[in-house]
């Protein structure tokens, strides 16, 4: 498993290059470095020396891709690409557009991302598998078909409206909880049922639908039938026969998500203004903060390789028969 | 809160002892959760959403929008960033708070500053000599201005600063400022205002005033020029260089020496700019591995003014505390007519500021801080814009007599300030181009029709609820020059009628257009149809406004297209003169006409300057830009306004703006808030808010009653939908195989 582990890492390699190239390019085909500058300078009063000086003093003075001035390597190594990107690797962000440490910010805003999305996350999971036992136990019945409708209803409604309106409802006309904001102290719980509430409620329609599929499947094959010819209580079956025989699909949606959890979520963390990282890429594009969105955006891709090796782990622990080899 | 629970806690179980069992559990469970609720809230509403802030009298609680990007007075020039750095640093200069027009005070100064002039030998001479060639303004400051309390001004027993270390090791331990045990302060010396104003032409800080300044202070470009620039490790003294312009006589006095004349110059004196900068400051932010932890001037300003910033968490709140260093600092005890029965002046003589604390909360989502506003959990509507888009019709009410506050927050006692930008939204043509520009006889009239066509009072009835005045002229309300009534009407596009401007028919807009050579809106020579182009950012015009323009212009028979782009790239559609019409604004540094009236100057034009000049219409009038050149250097008097005059006149003959406007902002603030005037130039007004913290918290706990049946609701629901599970699931684990049969 070891040799794998290491050779799925090494092919990482060239994928992070990749993402780090194509928003290099995104980024720069719809911005020049002078437009960065004048979007951090202001609109006002704004010199070609001023521009000048700010790019030199934050690294966007050089040729984007290839320096010809430049002898030898330096044609590539002397680039905005290669200099910008070459840190990354080693996991040194450096600083924003204005002056700010990343790895601090990133480092301070993981915490409350985290402390969002962990019960979501888990919460989340625990109802869907549920109600989805629970409707898979009366499967062909009018409340399996009423559930399945409801889950559709779920489905189709968009997530910004369970956003919003449960802040209108919940906050603004109950005033059972503030409409949003974040501590991190004590009164931290405070702050996060209204987002938790309206991440779980939100999800309920499409992960109940997709487990309930799951299930059903494994609750109609022959070992099921056998269990229950054995005498076997409706909740053993679910839990015990049925629940574990459908984990390799369920991990496989799941675990991949894990490592990423800490980069939370971009619309709850907006709404609730919760100053998690989500918010900060929100905040980065919108203020075309290149050095935040290039960060993230390569942090993201390093979580979400480690997440797909771990679901591959996850499946030598849910299937035995299942080797990485 | 929790005594009123307990105490109806005992009645609700006695009333419920003959209920049936289950809606005995549900109200159990229900008052179980509310009492946890209730427990860790303590008295304070379920909502409040600012429960790690103490509830006293003078926390002053706010939001903000956006993130501030630079906290550094030689960096920021967003009105989002002065907003703190305005309540921190004090620069020479202020603004009357009450006094319109606007009214430059001394602040920092013990008067105002003594202006000389000299020849280029640098003996004196008189104002209007021509052997004029710089103008020097001396200085002096007042003997109570200290720092707030640092740790850069910390000492230690041998009177060397405590905080110096020699590698990021040594000083890793220290995270945010708050987090140094020691601090110190010192007065602020005459010397502190030439370092700040060294640290404008710093080229490594990148300060947006170094090209625009270098033109005026003496010797601001070849000291730019001696300093090392990027990339420099570790501190430069910048008193270890000279700048020709700038000396420092004594302690308490400077002198700023500028080339020629600017007589707008003591306007810029009031700019955060031009405050004071402690080298000890700046050396103490460049200790090594400081500015890996955000601990630098950018994001801890270090001032003399009355708030100081105890906490800096962009990503959440900042927080600004009063600073006990504070000089001698009074409310005003006259303002404009009205101020006093306004109540303006009901603090008048009472030592500034009012408020202990101040916290911003970072809140970006209208719903959100419009709701806490009207929960009485931020004490205004806004701090840079009023109240959120889209909810006009939730807060206002409008009538034939103007702009009300809705009547239900009117009961709330809630308060309106309303105020006229010093700022002016424009279309504005380009005169470069083959179509459109020119100036011949034709294309004025051409232009004009287009003005004419261009029904602004519509516009901002239907796309700013009204929140706005056409602007006849460059120069908006509030600002010297400005002329209201007939006096200022643009006479090619209104005539006056019954005592005010009425907007010429379309008829003569038609009949313009024939004379322009295009009746019909066609051209006479080609018979084709009159197109114009309108450059907009993609994001400021949506599909309902693009159909109404098209529709205003269809009925003088001009088709429109709309060629939408970002921010970057209309502007340099601007730059290079690749426009017909484009849309931009320009809101006022300072309150003087040359600020605005500068927008039409030939100089200015990016295609001649080539540089990022505010003429983008690439107006070229040699008769104006003489006339600015003289009324620039003019004081204010008669002679003044009548340039202003010639100049504003040439402008409306000229037809050089499609349209314009000067926006209205309508900021509600809570009854327990005082002093709401807005001023409109200047941020530095936090001094002056007071608050009645009582009345407050007894509001807001009256307004934030919590509606508890919903909490019944949800579980009661919750049991419905697992009661018959259970059931189900009981009455299938007895079932027989086969039932009915034996």
């Amino acid at each position: 498993m070891l040799a794998y582990i290491v050779r799925r890492l090494f092919y990482a390699v060239p994928i992070l290059i990749g993402v780090n190239l194509l928003t290099f390019i995104l980024f720069f085909v719809v911005n020049s470095p002078d437009d960065m500058a004048i979007s951090q300078l202001g609109a006002k009063h704004v010199t070609p020396e001023i521009v000048q000086a700010w790019k030199q003093k934050n690294g966007y003075d050089l040729p984007l891709f290839f320096n010809a001035d430049a002898g030898g390597s330096g044609a590539f190594t002397e680039t905005i690409f290669f200099t910008k990107s070459v840190r990354l690797f080693a996991l040194d962000f450096g600083r924003s557009e204005s002056g700010r440490d990343i790895s601090a910010d990133v480092s301070n805003r993981m915490w409350p991302s985290l402390a969002v999305a962990i019960p979501n996350f888990v919460i989340g999971i625990w109802v869907n598998i549920c109600v989805a036992l629970l409707v898979v136990m009366f499967h062909g019945t009018r409340l399996d078909r009423w559930a399945v409708a409801l889950f559709v209803g779920l489905m189709s409604i968009s997530y910004l409206f369970y956003i919003i309106g449960g802040q209108y409802l919940v906050a603004r006309v109950w005033k059972l909880v503030p409409i949003s904001g974040f501590s991190g102290d004590e009164h931290i719980w405070k702050f996060l049922i209204l987002p938790i509430l309206v991440g779980v409620v939100s999800g309920i329609g499409s992960g109940a639908r997709w487990y309930r599929t799951l299930f059903l499947e494994e609750a109609s094959q022959e070992y099921v039938r056998t269990a229950r010819a054995k005498g076997a209580g409706e909740l053993r079956i679910l839990f015990r026969h049925i629940l574990p025989n459908a984990l390799i699909p369920i991990l496989t949606g799941i675990v991949v998500v894990i490592p990423a959890l800490f980069m939370g979520g971009l619309l709850i963390e907006s709404f609730f203004s919760i100053p998690g990282l989500g918010s900060y890429m929100l905040d980065a594009i919108q203020s075309q903060d290149f050095a935040i969105v290039r960060s993230m955006v390569f942090l993201g891709s390093i979580l979400y390789i480690i997440g797909l090796i771990l679901t591959d782990i996850s499946y030598t622990w849910a299937d035995p028969r299942v080797r990485l080899e | 809160m929790l005594a009123q629970f307990i105490s109806t806690a005992p009645r609700m179980t006695a009333a419920q002892t003959n209920q049936p069992r289950l809606a005995r559990i549900v109200n159990r469970l229900c008052l179980a959760v509310l009492f946890y609720l209730l427990v860790a809230c303590g008295d304070a509403p379920l909502n409040n959403p600012h429960p790690h802030h103490p509830e006293d009298a003078m926390v002053y609680q706010s939001f903000m929008q956006s993130i501030p990007k630079h906290l550094d007075p030689a960096q920021s020039w967003a009105v989002n960033e002065a907003i703190y750095i305005s309540q921190i640093y004090e620069p020479p200069l202020g603004y009357h708070f009450l006094k319109r027009p606007f009214e430059l005070i001394p602040t920092a100064l013990e008067s105002m500053p003594e202006i000389s002039y000299l020849d280029a030998d640098g003996n004196a001479v008189v104002e209007d000599d021509e052997a004029l060639a710089f103008t020097r303004y001396t200085l002096r400051l007042r003997d109570d201005l200290l720092y707030q309390p640092h740790p850069a001004f910390a000492l230690d027993k041998a009177g060397q600063p405590l905080y110096l270390f020699k590698t990021a090791q040594e000083g890793r331990r220290y995270r945010q400022i708050p987090d140094f045990p020691e601090t110190g302060y010192r007065p602020v010396y005459a010397n502190d205002y030439v370092y700040g104003i060294k640290r404008l032409a710093d080229p490594v800080i990148a300060s947006p005033m170094l090209g625009f300044m270098s033109q005026y202070i003496q010797g601001m470009t070849e000291f730019s020029a001696m300093l090392p620039g990027p990339p420099r490790k570790g501190w430069l003294n910048l008193d270890d260089f000279h700048m020709e312009g700038l000396e420092v006589l004594d302690d308490r006095t400077l002198t700023i020496t500028l080339n020629g004349r600017y007589p707008q110059f003591p306007f810029w004196l009031a700019m955060h700019f031009f405050s004071p900068i402690a080298p000890e400051v700046d050396r103490f932010y460049h200790n090594p591995g400081f500015v890996d932890r955000n601990l630098t001037l950018d994001w801890w300003p270090v001032g003399s003014g009355p708030f100081m910033m105890v906490e800096n968490n962009p990503n959440k709140e900042i927080v600004l505390e009063r600073n006990p260093n504070y000089r001698e600092d009074f409310f005003p005890e006259e303002g404009e007519p009205g101020d006093q029965e306004a109540g303006y002046l009901d603090d008048a003589g009472k030592r500034l500021p009012f408020l202990d604390r101040a916290v911003f909360t970072l809140e970006k989502q209208p719903l959100s801080y419009w709701t806490k506003f009207l929960q009485g959990y931020f004490d205004r509507s806004g701090e840079t814009q009023g109240y959120p888009l889209g909810l006009f019709d939730q807060a206002f009410t409008v009538s034939p007599d103007g702009v009300s506050v809705d009547s239900e927050l009117a009961d709330r006692g809630l308060t309106m300030s309303p105020s006229v930008e010093p700022s002016v939204f424009y279309y504005g043509f380009n005169m470069l181009d083959p179509v459109l520009g020119g100036y011949t006889e034709e294309r004025r009239k051409l232009r004009q029709a287009l003005q004419i066509a261009f029904p602004t009072e519509e516009y901002l009835s239907i796309f700013y609820e009204g929140n706005g005045i056409v602007a006849q002229s460059p120069i908006p309300p509030g600002i010297p020059g400005h002329l209201q009534g007939k006096a200022g009407m643009n006479p090619y596009v209104y005539d006056w009628v019954d005592g005010e401007p009425k907007r010429k028919s379309l008829e003569i807009a038609k009949q313009l257009l024939v004379e322009a050579g295009y009746p019909n809106g066609r051209d006479a020579r080609t018979g084709e149809p009159l197109k114009i182009f309108l450059d907009v950012q993609s994001q400021a015009v949506n599909n309902t406004r693009k159909r109404w323009i098209e529709r205003v212009f269809s009925e003088v028979g001009v088709q429109v297209e709309f060629r939408p782009a970002d921010f970057n790239r209309t502007r340099e559609k601007m730059l290079t003169g690749n426009s017909q019409i484009y849309s931009a604004a320009w809101g006022a540094d300072y309150p003087d006409p040359e600020n605005f009236l500068f927008l039409l100057y030939g100089p200015e034009s990016p295609l001649i300057c080539k540089c990022d000049g505010a003429n983008y219409s690439n107006y070229e009038n040699e008769e104006y830009d003489a006339l600015f050149r003289r009324m620039r250097v003019l004081p204010s008097g008669p002679e003044r306004d009548a340039l202003i005059d010639q100049m504003v006149q040439l402008y409306q003959r000229d037809a050089v703006w499609l349209y314009a406007f000067n926006p209205k902002r309508i900021f509600l603030n809570n009854p327990w808030v005082f002093n709401n005037k807005r001023h409109g130039i200047s941020n530095a007004t936090l001094k002056y808010t007071r608050i009645d913290g009582q009345q407050r918290d007894k509001l807001r706990t009256r307004w934030n009653e919590p509606t508890i049946w919903p909490l019944h609701v949800a579980l009661i629901l919750l049991i419905a939908l697992i009661a018959p599970g259970v059931v189900a699931y009981r009455r299938r684990r007895s079932a027989t195989a086969r039932q009915g049969r034996v």
